[in-house]
């Protein structure tokens, strides 16, 4: 933790800022770095901050319209002929409507294509439920040969970007509308596959991917003042996950909270029960969207409504340390 | 490369539809009449059209070909293994377990295929890809050819790609439709009206030259014609026979998805009998499958 160089989330005025930035701060570098980078957008140029990109390398990049199975399909065949193809949408579209173009011509045909999936989870707000795409993890989770990515600020995001460029695996990312805290700094360490422990601690073990990190962070604030004391990992890479970080933790802990801003079946929380069900058994909740779908208003009612803000996260650990009669 | 004249080109065909029986019988699974009818058309592709090499399958000045209609692999491994790519033998194996040739195309499996393909309806944007990466590239001396079912179109994905091939002026795609009028719920006019197949091409942007698809030579012209097309992307509509060569499937829609062998198919003879009759027939009809090109 001392080596990840993090500040102080729980300062009252965090810096906030969308990941979308991120991303298309990273897309730029990135292209600046190698030119076989190119991307490809379906209408949504400026939302998903690919216009920094197309700026700068008109030649590289490509407007495809409102045709996602298109997006995903000519991006295999972009990678086929050696290019670095981002390809985005809003999440819900991309991979929400293209999932079997994307099974069979890049993870069948294993073609490092970086499905960028903007607007994903409640974030988004005030568009409503068909716009909220709460299934994106569970969809990439179950293909083979495909990385699973959500990065918890705008910083990581753009770390991300420039690994996921260096990276021969297909990739998704899913990416937030709305500001949000930044968590990390330009120090801190990321690497595709590894989970990062951003708050140590023996009672319980807090499991966040995406923006929840900060969530998580501020009810382990909570939690310390009633006396527990919880450790909070951050899990970018929801496939292929760090196992051993987590076993790590939960060894220690032997109790589990997961949060995430999507369904709780088949995302993280699917992910760390299937880990923990096969190699250590731990008593565990887990925080998302439970089996509906999302509606309009803004992120912090919308987070408040599914139960998954600090204030939730708090009250579940201190249900389950109740459970384990840990106090 | 060998020049091969059109008499050679055709005997070429017949000898890859007599391995497409040969194959489907000893499978017991798989489609008949699409690839019948593609004999000729994948003898020309690749003994005269395409610019490959069997023995160096990732060199980097070759064509590219992608099967959008992966149903059809038994034609793609039938001419691929008689121009080297992989010993005859190996045909039998298809859709086997532990077999390079799977029951659609997979590109990890077999050296020499562009793509992994069956779910209907990506190939055309896969080429579109390739295509603009060619044109980033500035590699103007290779083309990408698609082979594409008519059926196939029913899918939206195919207008999205043709869309972005006008658009960026992909002319260094050549797009070829199997136009054999079935699919697997009947003729495609039944299943979902194609209609004017040439006017909704040319109205998206494509120059479109109309054939007989089981005419080798006129196969051949129209690719070179194709490839001096510099506008527009080119779509070759190929109208085909399917089962061609084979009377009682000739036309008849209930082949598109069964094996020889397998099914009794009214007006076909008994299951057990219709491979030997189909194979006599290609040898007999040999002679009326070039007669009708004179």
């Amino acid at each position: 933790m001392s080596n990840l160089y993090l500040p102080d989330v729980t300062k009252k005025d965090i810096t906030k800022e969308p990941t979308r930035k991120g991303f298309g701060r990273g897309l730029l570098a990135a292209g600046k770095l190698d030119e076989q980078v190119v991307a490809v957008c379906a209408d949504l140029t400026g939302s998903t901050q690919i216009s920094l990109f197309a700026e700068a390398f008109p030649e590289r990049f490509i407007e495809i319209g409102v045709a996602e199975q298109n997006l995903v399909t000519t991006g295999s065949g972009l990678a086929a002929m050696g290019k670095i193809p981002f390809v985005s949408s809003y999440a819900a579209f991309s991979p929400g409507r293209n999932w079997e173009q994307i099974r069979t011509t890049i993870c069948l045909n294993d073609r490092p294509v970086k499905i960028i999936g903007s607007h994903a989870g409640l974030l988004t707000g005030a568009d409503g439920a068909t716009h909220q795409m709460l299934e994106d993890l569970a969809l990439m989770r179950a293909l083979p040969n495909m990385v699973v990515l959500a990065p918890g600020d705008s910083l990581e995001a753009e770390k991300m970007t420039l690994a996921m460029a260096k990276d021969k695996r297909p990739n998704y990312m899913r990416l937030g509308r709305e500001a949000t805290p930044i968590i990390t700094t330009d120090k801190t360490p990321f690497e595709i596959g590894k989970a990062y422990v951003h708050a140590e601690g023996r009672d319980v073990t807090i499991i966040a991917t995406g923006v929840m990190t900060y969530h998580a962070l501020m009810a382990a604030e909570k939690l310390f003042k009633e006396g527990v004391d919880a450790e909070v990992v951050h899990v970018p890479t929801i496939k292929p996950l760090d196992s051993v970080t987590i076993l790590r933790s939960v060894e220690k802990t032997k109790a589990v909270i997961t949060v995430e801003e999507h369904q709780i079946n088949g995302g993280l929380g699917s992910a760390i029960a299937e880990l923990l069900g096969e190699y250590m058994p731990t008593p565990m909740k887990r925080l998302g969207i439970k089996d509906m779908f999302g509606q309009s208003g803004t992120p912090d009612e919308l987070f408040e409504h599914y139960g998954i803000t600090a204030k939730h996260i708090t009250f579940a650990t201190m249900e389950l340390m109740h459970q384990l009669k840990k106090r | 490369m060998k020049k091969y004249t059109i008499e050679e080109l055709e005997k070429i065909a017949y000898d890859i539809r007599l391995d497409i029986i040969k194959m489907l019988e000893e499978a017991g699974s798989g489609h008949s009449a699409g690839p019948l009818g593609l004999a000729d058309i994948f003898a020309a592709l690749y003994f005269d059209v395409l610019k490959h090499n069997p023995k160096k399958t990732d060199w980097d000045q070759r064509d590219l070909l992608l099967v959008s209609n992966g149903h059809v692999n038994p034609v793609l491994y039938a001419a691929m293994a008689h121009a080297g790519y992989f010993d005859r033998k190996e045909l039998m194996t298809l859709r086997k377990y532990k077999s390079r040739l799977q029951g659609h195309p997979e590109r990890l499996k077999l050296p020499g295929l562009e793509t992994t393909s069956g779910p209907l309806g990506s190939g055309l944007s896969q080429a579109c890809g390739m295509a603009l990466a060619m044109q980033m590239n500035k590699d103007f001396h290779r083309w990408v050819y698609v082979v594409m079912g008519d059926g196939e179109q029913d899918e939206g994905n195919v207008w999205e790609a043709a869309m972005l091939a006008a658009k960026y002026k992909l002319h260094n795609i050549i797009a070829i439709t199997d136009r054999n009028n079935i699919q697997i719920d009947g003729t495609t006019e039944y299943v979902m009206p194609l209609g004017d197949l040439r006017a909704k091409w040319e109205a998206f942007g494509w120059h479109v030259i109309e054939i007989d698809g089981n005419n080798v030579e006129a196969f051949i012209d129209a690719c070179a014609m194709g490839r001096a097309i510099v506008e527009k992307p080119v779509m070759i509509i190929a109208h085909t026979v399917p089962g061609k060569g084979v009377d009682f499937m000739e036309y008849d829609y209930h082949w598109h998805g069964i094996p020889v062998g397998l099914e009794d198919v009214a007006g076909a003879p008994p299951k057990n009998e219709q491979a030997k009759v189909a194979l006599a027939e290609l040898r007999t009809l040999r002679g009326k499958i070039r007669s009708e090109h004179e």
